[in-house]
């Protein structure tokens, strides 16, 4: 079982959330060329290592999150908030990016 | 072999008799036993059959990689099938049955597959049933439909009874610091070692009593005492607990067997208690399992590991036989020759080394055993027990028959295999280590550690030893977060004084035995060369043709030997045969633990509206839709469900009725930007909706497909009220948070689900209105002019009560939809239907529902699957053409927009008396080509028309139809009737209604 440390939360079974996907794609405006939208809802890349991806907290604070995973190993390497906003304050008031916490349960 | 209990000696209680029903005999025990020492010291040697040939089979072992002894536990719904009989603890009343073998265990009449062996090698099923490509490709699975269920009846294990389980079962949850896995001499050091630390430890143990191998060799401290004294350390101590699986971030899966040992257990006890376990270092002291050899007839009753003879004489006080053979290839068995001839057997042994150091041989000469150097046992006499043993001496490079022992037992030790299972569950290698013959654990980076024989360490110091080492490491990884990787370590004095001779069969060039691999599904040596022969290279497709290591033993007994055979048929080494798997569980989970108490409705919980007691009341007739149970129709005596829906729908258009749609999901969508952020999601325009009106609006997926549908009502500048389908109520609260969080961060609006806050009731019907004036002080609020169709109001009833109101309408009357906070619903649902009633108004439930939308062509669920657009569900003129939303690019893509893509159309039967079903096809041909051309998704009988009428999806649409013959058909119940293809809005299709 997967467990990711929600920001929010702290650590959780992945059982608590549902996964998104890919992170790390940027969606276009929305009237963005049909290429430019085919790319972003249909063409993915099947990463062997770490990928960002989102997950979400349903059956806890109902947050949004990327995880990066390697997807090999399951190993998570980072935890943050998706919204950009909330991810600003949270690392203004804990000083640190989550990125650096000690992901070790 | 006729096992007998000898008189003093072992940790069982004498003072304690216990008694149980083996294939309906009594039989007497003592506290203690396990059901096989019990059966072994009342002299029953034959307690199995095999799985294929129906041999007769006795006890293997005394653990949990028992292959022979298999038993059917309890009665009728509690009876339990494929119980190790070397596990499960004696408990007075304890009732089990042999099985797979009729009429009884001792004598079989399945055995005659014994004499048709040669038929029943190696993929028989495959050659045999499935057809021999390319000649018969596809047509051999006729003949395997046809023959299968004889053959499953001929092969197999227990029977399962068919019947509910009747025992609970629970799911816990726990964390600790290091946890321990197994209690004999390096489990317990390790525990003491990292509670030492200060750590918080839990020490699990599969069997009921502490102490491991201790419980075999050295008994002179007994497990009471061994528990008081971990206790007393703070460790956490779980006994007939098994970790049965490490799964990601060291999450561990333990079975915990409550009751299993119990005659007449509380009935607050659960039967076993699943636990997810989260340590921060897991030390595995899981031991090692004996190996058996291979040679002929070695699955003989009488026949099992040297450590279980010595188990069943030193823990049990059971001699297993009064003639022993013992047969090694290491020193480990040279002790359980010495135990067995101090308790008073004629014991020979046979090491099949041909030079062992004379410390050791010294010791069993000395006192009169019959020692054999370069001897191994090659064939058994005897059916249904050990009669006499042949034995093979080696010229150093083949086996040759030499001489034969009479005997009644024979007891192998052919090495040991460290249990390394709970780290193959993590993707852990395992590494042949050719010193020891065996598995050892491959290096990891995770925080796990073995020790003790599970890391091939062989003496009880060397074992004490690398568990203090293991716990010292778990103390250091925690504490330090110092970078760990599992490697192995030396510790002095860790083997045998002798080298163990590497050997897996012994057999006579060019002379066929019965020798088995895996004896719970009946592989032999033989099946494992003819895969060789037949081109199975690869370990894992040699355990798929031969079935080898998949009986529920996992391949604990037989893997390594199949996988040595392998490799000598292949001319290579193991280590180039590769190892298989070791999945989990690492010994059988019941299905029941799986689930605990997530069974029937605490599996799917009923949801409830809070006007159900009310709906009760009212004489509803509930039907669940997903987790809801909402009112399906509201029958009057005697009135049949087409009866009270027609009744209901009828009643609804010329009168007034009442519906509770609380099910409906609301979310609260409230900030400065919920105007940007509505008029993107929706396909029509939001931004300028006005206080005080609500819209209809449908949302699509990115890929321009249809999502959900609702009414969305704008309650003030910056607070809107969002209604979806009961349905999608869930996911489309996940999406918009998705889409707020992930993609319009710089969006200022924030989203709420209150589904469960609010009751809502639909009144509809031409007298709605007037029950609505009835009811509040200033009947001017309700008026057409001042709450016109689409209008939003909050209104006071007379007696206080505040509602949100909506004038929408889904049955295309003039209706409104009455919101309360959620406890008030059943106290305004009163007032509304008393005053209902006046008007000779109706409460309808689901079914009438469905006719009044279907008559007027509106989607749901049915009709929105996913695969629709918004121009197939007629929809078309949703789409804004000034504004971009949700999907609006995508939508546009050239296959979404063809012409003949399936579009909702109404469904009249040509014949109007006729009738026909939701889920037919819809053709023009007379007889259906691939997929036909269209679907009905919904039928009713309509009363507004008088007929049954219906809607679905055809290719093209309406026009393409016009004038051509179209037939929904029913393959399923052989129904053909002929219909009219006409436009989905049957009834009142300009909306006069609505705005009246």
């Amino acid at each position: 079982m997967i467990r990711i440390n929600c920001p929010f939360c702290g650590f959780r079974d992945h059982s608590e959330f549902t996964y998104g996907g890919d992170a790390s794609i940027v969606f276009p405006d929305l009237d963005a060329s049909s290429e430019a939208w085919i790319d972003a809802v249909f063409h993915r890349d099947n990463i062997d290592g770490v990928q960002r991806e989102t997950w979400h907290h349903v059956h806890g604070c109902r947050m949004w999150v990327v995880v990066t995973r390697d997807t090999v190993t399951h190993e998570i390497s980072a935890v943050e908030p998706a919204h950009q906003g909330i991810k600003l304050v949270l690392e203004a008031m804990t000083g640190l990016s989550s990125s650096d916490e000690d992901q070790q349960p | 072999m006729t096992g007998r209990r000898v008189s003093t000696g072992g940790l069982i209680d004498r003072e304690r008799s216990l008694e149980f029903s083996w294939n309906g005999e009594r039989l007497e025990g003592f506290g203690g036993d396990t059901l096989a020492s019990a059966l072994l010291a009342n002299g029953k040697s034959v307690v199995g059959r095999s799985f294929k040939y129906h041999r007769p089979r006795g006890v293997m072992s005394a653990g949990v990689e028992e292959s022979g002894a298999l038993v059917t536990l309890g009665r009728a719904e509690w009876s339990d099938a494929n119980v190790r009989a070397t596990t499960q603890e004696l408990y007075d009343g304890l009732v089990a049955k042999g099985q797979n073998a009729w009429p009884s265990v001792e004598f079989d009449l399945g055995s005659v597959n014994n004499l048709f062996g040669r038929f029943l090698a190696a993929g028989f099923y495959y050659k045999t049933f499935m057809g021999i490509p390319p000649l018969e490709w596809g047509t051999g699975t006729g003949a395997w439909m046809w023959y299968e269920k004889f053959i499953r009846k001929a092969a197999g294990m227990g029977r399962a009874s068919r019947l509910p389980d009747p025992d609970k079962y629970e799911h816990a949850h726990d964390y600790c610091d290091v946890l321990v896995v197994g209690s004999g001499p390096a489990g317990e050091a390790a525990a003491i070692a990292a509670a030492d630390k200060g750590l918080d430890v839990v020490l699990v143990e599969q069997d009921s009593m502490l102490g491991g191998d201790n419980l075999v060799v050295d008994t002179s401290q007994s497990p009471v005492s061994r528990l008081a004294h971990l206790e007393s350390q703070g460790i956490r101590v779980m006994t007939r607990t098994t970790a049965f699986g490490i799964y990601d971030n060291l999450v561990v899966g333990l079975l915990e067997r409550i009751s299993d040992h119990l005659t007449d257990p509380p009935t607050y006890l659960p039967r076993q208690r699943f636990w997810t376990l989260r340590p921060r270092f897991i030390v595995l002291a899981t031991g090692a399992i004996e190996r058996h050899l291979a040679f002929g007839n070695n699955d003989r009753p009488g026949v099992m590991t040297a450590m279980a003879g010595r188990a069943y004489l030193n823990r049990f006080g059971v001699l297993v036989g009064d003639k022993v053979v013992v047969a090694t290839t290491n020193d480990s068995a040279y002790e359980v020759a010495v135990d067995l001839h101090h308790a008073g057997a004629v014991v020979s042994l046979l090491d099949a080394r041909a030079q062992v150091s004379s410390i050791l041989t010294d010791v069993v000469q000395s006192i009169g055993i019959d020692l054999h150097l370069a001897s191994a046992p090659l064939d058994i006499k005897g059916r249904r027990a050990v009669r006499r043993l042949l034995i093979a001496k080696s010229d150093g490079s083949s086996w040759r028959q030499a001489f034969s022992k009479e005997c009644d037992s024979v007891l192998v030790s052919g090495g040991w295999s460290p249990v390394i299972n709970l780290l193959s569950h993590r993707g852990v290698r395992p590494i042949w280590h050719r010193d020891n013959a065996c598995f050892l654990a491959g290096p990891t980076d995770e925080f796990i550690t073995v020790a003790g024989a599970a890391a091939g360490i062989w003496t009880k110091a060397g074992c004490i030893k690398s568990g203090e080492n293991a716990g010292n490491i778990a103390s250091s990884a925690i504490n330090e977060k110092s970078l760990y990787k599992l490697s192995p370590t030396s510790i002095e004095n860790s083997s045998w004084s002798n080298p163990i001779m590497p050997l897996y069969e012994i057999r006579e060039s060019n002379k066929k035995l019965k020798s088995f691999v895996d004896f719970q599904h009946d592989v032999s040596a033989e099946d494992v060369r003819l895969a060789h022969r037949e081109g199975y290279i690869s370990v894992e497709h040699l355990k798929r043709y031969t079935t080898l290591g998949m009986a529920t033993d996992g391949g604990k007994m037989g893997n390594v030997i199949g996988l040595a055979l392998m490799a000598e048929a292949a001319g290579k080494e193991i280590p180039d045969i590769g190892a298989t798997v070791f999945r989990p569980p690492y010994t059988p989970v019941s299905i029941g633990a799986l689930s605990g108490r997530s069974t029937g409705k605490y599996f799917r919980p009923l949801r409830r509206t809070s006007l159900h007691n009310w709906n009760i009341a009212h004489g509803a007739v509930m039907v669940e839709t997903g987790l809801w149970q909402r009112p399906w129709y509201y029958p009057q005596p005697g009135e049949t469900l087409s009866e009270a829906y027609v009744r209901e729908a009828e009643t609804t258009r010329h009168s007034v009725g009442l519906c509770d749609v609380t099910s409906l999901g609301k979310i609260s969508v409230q900030g400065p930007d919920a105007s940007e952020f509505l008029n993107r999601i929706y396909t029509n325009p939001f931004a300028k909706l006005p206080i005080g009106k609500a819209r209809y609006g449908i949302m699509l997926r990115d890929d321009g497909v249809v999502m959900d549908d609702g009414t969305t009502w704008r309650l003030t500048e910056t607070d809107y009220f969002m209604t979806t389908t009961t349905a999608h109520a869930a996911q489309v609260m996940a999406w918009l948070e998705e889409l707020l969080q992930t993609r319009w961060s710089d969006l200022r609006v924030h989203v709420t689900s209150v589904s469960d806050a609010w009751a809502g009731i639909a009144v509809a019907g031409p007298q709605s209105r007037a029950v609505l004036e009835s009811n509040v002080d200033n009947t001017e609020d309700i008026s057409n002019e001042n709450f016109p169709f689409m209008g939003v109001r909050e209104i006071l009833l007379k007696d206080g009560t505040q509602c949100r109101i909506a004038r929408i309408s889904f049955s295309g009357e003039l209706a409104y939809e009455v919101y309360v906070p959620a406890d008030f619903g059943p106290h305004v649902m009163e007032k509304l239907w008393t005053t209902a009633k006046n008007f000779g108004g109706c409460l309808y439930g689901l079914e009438a529902l469905g006719t009044l939308r279907i008559e007027k062509g509106h989607v749901t669920g049915a009709e929105l699957d996913g695969r629709v657009t918004l121009e197939d569900a007629a929809l078309g003129k949703m789409a804004s053409p000034n504004k971009s939303f949700i999907g609006s690019t995508l939508s546009r893509r050239s296959e979404l927009l063809r012409e003949d893509r399936p579009q909702l159309v109404g469904i009249f039967p040509k014949d109007r008396m006729a009738t026909f079903n939701a889920g037919s096809i819809l053709k023009g041909a007379t007889s259906v080509v691939e997929c036909g051309d269209g679907w009905i998704t919904a039928v009713t009988h309509s009363p507004e028309l008088g007929h049954w009428i219906g809607i679905g999806f055809i290719s093209g649409g309406r026009r393409a139809w016009l004038d051509k013959q179209v037939f929904s058909s029913d393959p399923v119940r052989n129904m053909d009737v002929e219909v009219e293809i006409v436009s989905p809005h049957m009834v009142d299709p300009d909306g006069v209604r609505l705005h009246g």
